[in-house]
């Protein structure tokens, strides 16, 4: 190992002396730098994790645009009532506090050859690992008629924040008795119960506030994370208000007119008052930049996340193409402390340790309703494969369904603490 | 629900195997000596009422923290949410060791470790109980198990830098500060206890399908390494 080191700093030194482009962060003090694109549940964690466990023996960098990281998991339950936008907010201050070197710029390119990532300030940083974890971005084209400049008017309300705001102000201004349309994607894609807790969430304000409203959900796809349990909720909860339209019945074949503010269902124009439009996803653009993706997603190896195009590069999380774990702020979380124990492994020494993963999902279904669905994985050759996975049941007792849900509340406060320290 | 299945499976796994069921009976009066040492809090029989524990009638078959006019601990109160459900393989469990089966439990008792008095004890329970018929004949004291960890797993050396590895995968959701806000803190948790709680959900004692799930999956090794992590988490 201490062969490997040397052999680093050498090629480190090597890689100063040639760059001529401006540093953002200051090389020439002999540590390994690992940088991190993305401040999400896998690069926050992948980032604190490193800095934490190296001890100072690596330097990390994270690279995240924005100042606040809103969680896009239980964003749902701020647009359903149960928590506030704040609840959601998390500063990058005591990730900084914890020895990442946090910077707030856009990556917008990276040169795998000469190791380096460009910023969109202007300057570029160089790397001994690089760590992608970019969320998703949507596919062009995916549902006709809506592409981002479409947002404000139909809103995705897929990644954390603002859309999630925007999406909330549309259901609060209803009309009486008005429509709230969803366009569901197609897998895979980030959460997958995330669209039907929605529904639910939208449901139980309405149910409240607009009880008259109708929720129609057009999907791409046959069947769905979690169905049996959903609409087993939406039966006792929401009678006579969900229509979920599935592929057979026509659901795949949508447009949308953002001007019209209407919805085609196979063959069929509905005005309506909020849509919620989901296009199909892909790895978030830097990882396309990068060209670590094959299709929309990044490949990587089950073992440590690297990917499959370069050694010195890991993809976390929602981009990642890594086999069966579910696109979710929990697995990209799991991947990111493989990950992070495989590269302070690669550039310190330390031992390295067989890769564990696991996932759990809750989705709230109304007040007090909670269900939950999850699986341990592990690294094979080919990919991350499940090894045992449980689900709720239809019919629990309301009591299971409370403790589900605190459990989750529980689950929230636990993660975001693992994130950001 | 999963609890239901997994106790009937053990029992017709029982069943199968052969096990002569008769021989093995509990004796009440016996039980009834034994019950001496537990109704300094505990009332049985006809007035009954909640002391410092709850009442012991019909405790064959009852869900765990499920008496609405007794205060249980936010252990059991989880332990009966999770469906934790009194048979007689989870009362022996229990009595044996009670905090291995509800860790921060309120019974403030050091558990019968001899499992012929345990048979005693719950063939005197059960006669308080009101649906013994629920319970296939002979069952509550007929399967005097030990649910003993091998002291050889209890003497297992963690390798704490092992454990810290293993424990990143627990802080997604047990906080290290050791909150214990819908999901409890596990920082700080005394060796053998974690030794034995793991080992509770592994055997499926424990009712909760998430832990039973990672904790299924880990080693005697992990185990260890974990509960030597966690011990020294403040």
């Amino acid at each position: 190992m201490k062969l490997d080191r040397r052999a680093f700093i050498n090629s480190s030194a090597a890689t100063v002396a040639t760059l001529a482009a401006p540093r953002v962060f200051a090389a020439g003090h002999g540590k390994p730098h690992v940088v991190v694109v993305g401040g999400g549940a896998g690069g926050a964690t992948a980032a604190r994790y490193i800095a934490k466990d190296s001890k100072g023996e690596i330097a990390v960098t994270l690279i995240e645009p924005t100042r606040m990281y809103y969680t896009c998991f239980f964003s749902n339950l701020y647009l359903g009532g149960f928590k506030e936008i704040d609840d959601l907010g998390h500063s990058y201050g005591s990730l900084a506090a914890g020895g990442v070197n946090v910077v707030h710029d856009w990556a917008i390119g990276v040169d795998r050859e000469a190791k380096t990532v460009a910023l969109a300030s202007g300057g570029s940083m160089s790397y001994d690992k690089l760590i992608l974890s970019p969320g998703i971005d949507f596919v062009e084209g995916a549902v006709a008629g809506w592409d981002l400049s479409a947002q404000n008017a139909m809103p995705h309300a897929y990644k954390g924040g603002s859309q999630t705001e925007l999406l909330k102000a549309q259901v609060m201004a209803m009309p009486e008795g008005g429509t709230f349309a969803m366009v569901a994607p197609p897998n895979p894609y980030r959460c997958p119960p995330g669209p039907y807790e929605r529904v639910s969430m939208v449901a139980h304000y309405l149910k409240a506030n607009n009880p008259t409203a109708k929720i129609i959900v057009a999907d791409p796809k046959d069947k769905f994370s979690k169905q049996a349990l959903f609409q087993e909720g939406w039966a006792d909860s929401y009678s006579g208000m969900i229509d979920w339209i599935g592929s057979e019945f026509g659901g795949a074949n949508v447009s949308v007119d953002p001007a019209a503010m209407t919805v085609t269902i196979d063959g069929e124009e509905t005005k309506v008052d909020v849509c919620n439009v989901i296009p199909a996803m892909k790895a978030g653009h830097i990882a396309e930049l990068a060209q670590v993706t094959d299709g929309n997603w990044a490949p990587v190896n089950a073992a440590d996340m690297s990917s499959k195009a370069d050694a010195d590069v890991y993809v976390l999380g929602d981009a990642a193409q890594q086999g069966d774990m579910p696109k979710s702020g929990f697995s990209a979380n799991s991947q990111a402390k493989v990950c992070a124990n495989a590269v302070r492994g690669a550039l310190t020494g330390s031992k390295v340790f067989p890769a564990k993963f696991s996932n759990t999902c809750w989705s709230l279904i109304d007040t007090d309703n909670g269900v939950k669905v999850g699986a341990t994985y592990e690294a094979t050759d080919e990919k991350i494969a499940k090894v045992d996975g449980f689900i709720s049941s239809t019919g629990e007792s309301a009591d299971l369904r409370r403790a589900t849900y605190e459990e989750s509340e529980g689950w929230y406060a636990g993660i975001t603490a693992d994130m950001f320290g | 629900m999963r609890w239901h299945i997994q106790t009937s499976l053990t029992l017709a796994a029982v069943l199968s195997a052969g096990v002569s069921w008769g021989n093995e009976f509990g004796d009440a009066d016996k039980g009834a000596k034994i019950f001496k040492q537990c109704k300094t809090c505990h009332e049985i029989g006809s007035d009954a009422q909640n002391r410092v524990g709850p009442h012991l009638n019909g405790i064959f078959g009852r869900h765990a923290g499920s008496d609405p006019e007794y205060k249980y601990s936010k252990s059991m109160d989880r332990a009966g949410d999770d469906g934790l459900v009194w048979t007689e393989q989870t009362l022996d469990a229990y009595v044996e060791n009670p905090k291995a089966l509800v860790s921060k439990t309120r019974m403030n008792f050091r558990g019968i470790k001899d499992a012929t008095e345990r048979a005693h004890l719950l063939a005197y329970l059960r006669a308080f109980s009101d649906n013994p018929s629920d319970i296939p004949e002979a069952a509550p004291t007929a399967t005097a198990t030990n649910h003993d960890l091998d002291p050889a797993i209890l003497a297992i050396q963690g390798d704490p830098e092992y454990g810290e590895y293993l424990a990143s995968e627990c802080l997604t959701c047990h906080q290290s500060s050791g909150a214990n806000d819908g999901i409890p803190g596990i920082s700080g948790w005394p060796t053998e206890e974690f030794v034995v709680a793991m080992h509770a959900y592994k055997r499926k004692l424990r009712p909760h399908p998430v832990m039973q799930m990672m904790a299924g999956r880990l080693s005697e090794e992990e185990i260890a390494a974990l509960a030597a992590y966690f011990e020294d988490l403040e």
